[in-house]
């Protein structure tokens, strides 16, 4: 038994979910093969922060615009994807850090974001429960924060309302010149085949250059009001998400049952889904640092992800050069919550042979090196989760 | 703060107390931890009115080397040799060389239209309430729920001066009847079962009976009850319901302990699957307190290393083994009991998460990333074991911290024994 179809999208996580919804708005006959629950992979792992991030400048091209589609679509979404506008603060704890806030305000006004400088007292004034000696922060008030497998299962419900056809819980097998076989035998057949299994997109095209980056991260008990916006540290010149080794960073995020969730950590080789304890410690002492009254705070749950990174931290979309029936949509690393709907928009134009709305070449599989935007750091431009 | 001991005992109920009290007499440094303010466990704590072998075991321990960390929390195991707990909102590293955990058990809820409201309780936990002072003289109870637990409860309640209007078993009266004839075997709870149905002789027992749905304005004032095809309502204060006992086995899974059919594996002398680990009372079959006494003395002297004495104890605890099995038969939950919850009825109550919402999803773990069911403070604790039995989902793999633990905690934990251990 064979079923064919324009597209069909691999992966109903986010990102899937986006390309699924995105694709048959353009009125691509669209299928959607999920081996477990919605979202329930990296997806359900992630803080939710929709974050315009200048790591590079394809990094703020994509982050940008998709920042953008979720504002545009902040009012239809469900309450249960718990879309808040609440901003994001980057902190500076030093002078050194309060010149990164004003080169960012520059990068982020070159692409018409409004950002507001806050000086010392500001910041005390805007966020009272963090350290007071803190420099100062720049205030991003169109970043926002959601939750994630609402959010997912949304944009998938709105592709089977455009049409689209679920196929969960099923398992890809293989993937490859227009087939794409499950589990149990059944076989479609589709002129484009998504691939949008995050991390596992490896198991199905073991070429691909992805790595998995294990993260932490810690929920509270409700504190209404203790954090008011997502908090972010600059301090990447001091303690540096690097590229080759584990790191933590400070990172802070209200949720709108009054719940706080704390992040964030990145290590390479770490395959399991264990709790560390060294990170989780070295994690939460970095976060007291910042905001000391967390430390009173009652944890509920620990958890862990992966993040599906490739060397440039910039996301595989585009066709597979080795097998051009396949077009990926993977590789997001730390930003697939924000980034998902710019992907799902790129993958459609590209796809129904429309012109892409920002140039996709920086994003293809294959491609050349990128530059970062600042500094020599890999890190630069700040420490999302 | 860092204390080592020869052996740690993690819960102090029946089993725990045992295996404290007899590590001690073998010149072991004991410590027993447990999160309540006073030794006894589920049904020991109160200290009021208690039965002899409570006293007896109590004293003991009171008398005993045993240091007595109550009001201790464990919420991790970092290492191995290491639990991390917290006191009086301090972290607190306990290393041992041998540790025997005796968590004990929770009480089952099955979610009904109105179990929420006020005056609906746990069986063990009205009954706890009523030791520690609640006055029930002239109250109207209804007890229900399953196994010899409804009994207790419903004699204990009525020596208090409560009116049971009426006991709620679920299992059919066969089931009972040839229960009550293979207690025969086991006379000291014979005895206690019998003693339990003349104390409360005013009150009637319906066998295949529930509770089907509460009402009340601001609190609990009838119940409609289902026997068969017959359903009445009751005037009542309160429902003291249970349905039996499910095992705390966060700590066992945190250790990496074998689990078969829902409890803890362990071998003759109570070591589990972890060496230098034991396990006694309720997580390896829910057995009751002289079950749990056993197990506890058996545990405390393996961990002492006096094997031998521990032998000397597993054929009474051989014996009791077909009492687990017999109240695990008994108390079996009849599939009709997944009826009453209507689409409105809250089964999580920590984020207000309806049946009807529920029963949209495919599996626990989809239900809770999409529903918030289990994500509260309680971690599932209530609610999960209620959906296990709704829907059939099985549990979602455990992680530190297993008790919510202050962020300051988490952060001070050790991750290098060894180099703690000097630093202490
Ligand atoms: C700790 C942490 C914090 C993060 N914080 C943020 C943040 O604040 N903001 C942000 O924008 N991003 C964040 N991210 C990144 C974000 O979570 C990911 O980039 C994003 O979820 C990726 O989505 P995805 O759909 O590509 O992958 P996934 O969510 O992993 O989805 C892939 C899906 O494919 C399915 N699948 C895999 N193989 C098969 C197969 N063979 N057959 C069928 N189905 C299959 C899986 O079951 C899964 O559901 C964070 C990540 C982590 C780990
Ligand atoms: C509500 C209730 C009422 C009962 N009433 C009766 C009755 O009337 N008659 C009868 O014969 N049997 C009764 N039982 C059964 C009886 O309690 C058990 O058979 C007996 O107590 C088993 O003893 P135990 O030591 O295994 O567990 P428990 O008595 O349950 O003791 C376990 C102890 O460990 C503590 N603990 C668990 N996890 C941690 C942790 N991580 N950190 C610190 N401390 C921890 C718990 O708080 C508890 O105090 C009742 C059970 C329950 C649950």
């Amino acid at each position: 038994m064979s079923e064919t179809w324009d597209v069909v999208v691999l992966g109903a996580g986010i990102v899937g979910a986006a390309c699924a919804r995105a694709c048959s708005l353009r009125g691509l006959r669209t299928a959607v093969v999920e081996s477990g629950a919605i979202g329930g992979g990296a997806t359900a792992a992630g803080m939710g922060h929709i974050v315009v991030m200048d790591d590079s400048e394809p990094q703020l091209a994509l982050t940008r615009y998709s920042q953008q589609l979720w504002m545009a679509l902040s009012d239809r979404l469900p309450p249960q994807a718990e879309f808040e506008s609440c901003g994001t603060l980057w902190v500076a704890a030093d002078e050194e850090e309060m010149q990164e806030v004003r080169r960012k305000q520059r990068v982020y006004a070159s692409l018409g974001v409004a950002t507001e400088i806050l000086d010392s007292r500001a910041l005390r004034e805007a966020e009272p429960h963090l350290r007071p000696e803190m420099a100062g922060a720049l205030l991003v008030s169109s970043d926002a924060v959601l939750y994630p497998p609402c959010a997912a299962a949304w944009l998938l419900e709105e592709a089977i309302h455009f049409g689209a056809k679920l196929y969960a819980p099923r398992t890809v097998v293989s993937a490859s010149a227009g087939h794409v076989r499950l589990d149990g035998g059944t076989e479609l057949t589709a002129e484009h085949i998504v691939v949008a299994c995050g991390a596992d997109s490896v198991r199905l095209i073991p070429e691909l250059p992805l790595r998995k980056r294990k993260g932490h991260l810690v929920i509270t008990d409700r504190y209404p009001g203790l954090v008011r916006h997502q908090l972010v540290e600059l301090g990447y010149l001091k303690s540096a998400h690097s590229l080759t080794t584990d790191s933590v960073a400070f990172n802070a995020q209200p949720r709108r049952t009054g719940q706080i969730l704390i992040g964030s950590s990145r290590q390479y080789g770490a395959e399991h889904t264990a709790v560390d304890h060294a990170i989780l410690k070295a994690m939460l002492a970095r976060a007291q640092l910042y905001l000391p009254a967390l430390g009173a705070c009652s944890a509920i749950r620990v958890w862990t992800g992966f993040r599906a990174a490739t060397p440039d931290k910039l996301p595989l979309i585009g066709p597979w050069p080795a097998d051009e029936t396949l077009f990926l949509a993977t590789g997001h690393e730390g930003l697939g919550i924000t980034t998902s709907l710019g992907t799902g928009r790129l993958v459609a134009d590209a796809l129904s042979g429309a012109a892409t709305e920002i140039p996709l070449e920086p994003y293809l599989p294959v491609r050349g090196p990128i530059e970062h935007s600042s500094s020599t750091h890999p890190a630069a431009g700040g420490l999302h989760a | 703060m860092k204390k080592a001991f020869d052996v740690v005992v993690a819960g102090a109920g029946p089993a725990g107390i045992a295996a404290a009290v007899t590590a001690a007499a073998q010149h072991r440094r004991v410590a027993l931890v447990d999160d309540n303010q006073r030794p006894g466990g589920q049904i020991w704590r109160s200290g009021a009115s208690l039965p002899r072998p409570a006293r007896v075991w109590l004293s003991r321990l009171e008398a005993s080397a045993v240091e007595h960390l109550s009001g201790t929390r464990i919420f991790d195991h970092p290492a191995p040799g290491v639990l991390c707990a917290e006191w009086n909102e301090t972290a607190m590293e306990l290393h041992y060389e041998k540790l025997v955990f005796a968590t004990g058990a929770r009480e089952l809820f099955l979610p009904f239209p109105g179990w929420t409201l006020p005056n609906v309780m746990g069986a063990g936990g009205l009954d706890a309430m009523v030791r520690g002072g609640l006055p029930v003289a002239g109250k109207r109870v209804v007890v229900a729920g399953t196994g010899p637990l409804l009994l207790a409860v419903a004699a204990h309640l009525a020596a208090r001066g409560a009116k049971i209007v009426a006991i709620c078993e679920q299992a059919p009266f066969a089931r009972l009847a040839k229960f009550a004839a293979q207690m025969s075997r086991y006379p000291g709870k014979l005895l206690q079962g019998l003693a339990y149905r003349l104390a409360a002789r005013h009150s009637r027992l319906y066998c295949g009976c529930w509770p089907i749905s509460a009402s009340g304005s601001t609190a609990l004032e009838s119940l409609t009850l289902r026997q068969g095809n017959r359903t009445w309502s009751v005037a009542c204060d309160y429902l003291a319901c249970g349905f039996h006992l499910v095992p705390n086995l966060e700590l066992a899974e945190l250790l990496g302990c074998r689990i078969q059919d829902g409890f803890v594996a362990v071998d003759d002398l109570q070591q589990t699957s972890v060496a230098n680990v034991y396990c006694a009372g309720e997580p390896t079959g829910i057995g009751g307190v002289e079950m749990a006494l056993v197990e506890g003395q058996i545990a405390g002297l393996a961990a002492s290393g006096s094997a031998e004495a521990a032998r000397k104890l597993i054929p009474q605890r051989r014996r009791m083994l077909g009492f687990v099995d017999a109240l695990r038969r008994t108390c079996a939950l009849n599939p009709e009991l997944r009826r009453p919850a209507a689409d409105t009825t809250l089964v999580c109550r920590c984020e207000d998460v309806p049946f009807g919402t529920l029963r949209e999803h495919t599996s626990w773990r989809d239900a809770k990333l999409h529903t918030r069911c289990g994500m509260g403070p309680c971690q599932g604790r209530i609610c999960g074991a209620a959906a296990e039995f709704l829907f059939g989902w099985g549990p979602d793999a455990v992680r530190p911290p297993i008790f919510p633990a202050l962020v300051s905690s988490l952060a001070a934990e050790s991750t290098n024994p060894n180099k703690s251990m000097e630093d202490a």
